[in-house]
């Protein structure tokens, strides 16, 4: 298949989801409030026990607002492919699963940085946050190779609702509650019981938070970010294509099945 | 040069009970022949459309089209096929154009090429343009599948397969349908495999009609040696003879 068609296949998804938002924006606009409010929020409740909580809490609120966009959209896509009936003839394009599939992570990833770095904005206005200090770039290479790892999550989430439209979107969620009671969005995972201890330390999240933390507020160095830049990066190289791989043979179970009909 | 071959295929679904979709289906289609299939629901024409589209994997046998086989060499098959189902399965939320669009840079077209083909196919199934740029989900089911038949047709398919196109449209929509079709037979090499529970649909638009009962073909010929073969004047009798059962009963049962 030549490289132009594969091109045209991702810009495909990309084109259709903005399709999608700019047809309901109403409800953009409604989630959009509702996550700039529950930043806000959740930065305020820290302000009650001073700024360095509050900064602490606010980074939680904005990472996990990125990843959990990365995780659903690309997650979500499929599930409403088969909401619609249409993963049918998406299945049968000519395009490879690659191609499919980078598409709507190229989608979620654009989404994702639109949305937070709205949020951003207004919560830097809201709290007159001085980030003179933070490593920045240090901060998008890590929000970048962190990406990578929702990526892949997202990925082997989206088999899901590939193989059941609605308790696939069940557990995917379930699925994503999971990460945030891990990941110590909010708090340090030192807090948690012990036995739920191990599951914080195979969330890419948990590396995510405390390096995007050591770099807005402590202004953290590249050679300091260094090891956990790297790690983010390796837990995305395995994640991505292991991602990819869980989900074609996902779809060949569904095709031996049957169960890519809309009725499922 | 065969559009399809099939051999023996074999599909049984496993949910609370074993069904057995398909139960050795065995035939070939020649390249710009329309083949019609008609049969009850639950027969297995759906079934048999899955697998030619690449969607579903037969338990036994093969299909082939083109002389590529759909599970081992579906990637030479997808480019060569366009599908068109009873449902119209599309985004309902944006416009036929913006579904449109979306198909056609799946099938590594551009965006001025899809607009230029598309605005060419639409009027000729009676679509008007001014509805192009409405959300589906504010058009008819009529209209809906009218910009499903363009959506199959303006990727320039060898193999057509049309599974129900015309089931719940109103008699104009479908003389459209149904005109076009045979349109495009003329003016393209194109060969269509179509299932339709309409046996005068069947008579008048197929060179080749199949009756499949419970997975399994009881009779393949020209409609004419059917009706001649089993001495009657339309297809529905030949149904009834062949499989012992009344066509409108066949229809309310689904």
């Amino acid at each position: 298949m030549r490289l132009r068609a594969q091109v045209y296949g991702s810009i495909a998804f990309v084109e259709r989801n903005f399709a999608l938002i700019k047809r309901y924006v109403g409800w953009e606009l409604v989630f959009l409030s509702y996550n700039i409010v529950n930043a806000l929020a959740i930065g305020l409740i820290g302000a009650t026990t001073g700024k360095e909580m509050m900064l602490y809490l606010i980074v939680g609120a904005m990472v996990w607002g990125f990843l959990s966009i990365l995780f659903h959209e690309i997650s979500e896509s499929i599930a409403w492919e088969r909401w619609e009936g249409t993963i049918e003839y998406t299945f049968m394009a000519p395009i490879h699963r690659f191609t499919h599939l980078i598409g709507n992570c190229l989608h979620a990833v654009a989404y994702g940085v639109v949305r937070s770095t709205l949020i951003l904005i207004i919560v830097v206005f809201f709290f007159n946050i001085s980030i003179h200090n933070a490593n920045l770039l240090g901060l998008v290479i890590i929000l970048v190779v962190s990406g990578l790892s929702f990526v892949g999550l997202g990925l082997v989430a989206a088999i899901l609702p590939l193989l059941s439209t609605e308790k696939g979107v069940y557990a995917t969620h379930i699925f994503e509650a999971v990460l945030l009671l891990i990941s110590g969005v909010y708090y340090e995972i030192d807090v948690l019981p012990a036995w739920i201890r191990p599951l914080s330390y195979i969330s890419p999240a948990t590396y995510t938070l405390r390096a995007m933390r050591a770099a807005l507020l402590d202004g953290a160095s590249m050679q300091q970010l260094l090891p956990t830049i790297l790690l983010l990066l390796g837990v995305g190289f395995v994640l991505v294509p292991v991602g990819m791989f869980i989900f074609r043979e996902a779809e060949y179970y569904a095709k031996k099945t049957g169960k890519l009909k809309r009725s499922g | 040069m065969y559009a399809v071959q099939c051999e023996g295929l074999k599909k049984t679904f496993k949910k609370k009970k074993e069904v057995r979709a398909l139960d050795g289906v065995t035939f070939s289609i020649p390249t710009h022949e329309i083949f019609g299939i008609v049969g009850p629901n639950g027969s297995g024409k759906s079934t048999l459309i899955r697998i030619l589209s690449t969607l579903l994997i037969p338990d036994h046998g093969y299909a082939r089209v083109f002389g590529y086989d759909v599970v081992r060499e579906y990637g030479k098959v997808r480019p060569l096929i366009n599908r068109v189902s009873v449902d119209a399965a599309f985004f309902k939320g944006i416009s036929a154009w913006e579904n449109l669009r979306y198909a056609a840079r799946l099938y590594g077209m551009g965006s001025r090429d899809a607009k230029q083909r598309v605005l060419e196919i639409l009027p000729k199934l009676g679509f008007s343009e001014s509805r192009f740029y409405e959300p589906l989900e504010d058009l008819s089911r009529g209209m809906q599948q009218k910009v499903a038949i363009a959506r199959a047709f303006f990727t320039s398919p060898m193999l057509l397969l049309l599974d129900e196109p015309t089931t719940g449209l109103d008699p104009r929509s479908k003389r459209d349908v149904q005109q076009f079709v045979r349109t495009s037979m003329a003016h393209n090499r194109l060969t269509v495999v179509l299932t339709t529970h309409d046996m005068h649909e069947a008579q008048s638009l197929c060179d080749r009609v199949a009756i499949i009962m419970n997975g399994r073909f009881v009779a393949v010929a020209r409609p004419h040696e059917l009706l001649h073969r089993y001495r009657e004047s339309n297809l529905e009798d030949v149904f009834l003879k062949v499989s012992g059962h009344e066509w409108q009963e066949v229809e309310y049962e689904t």
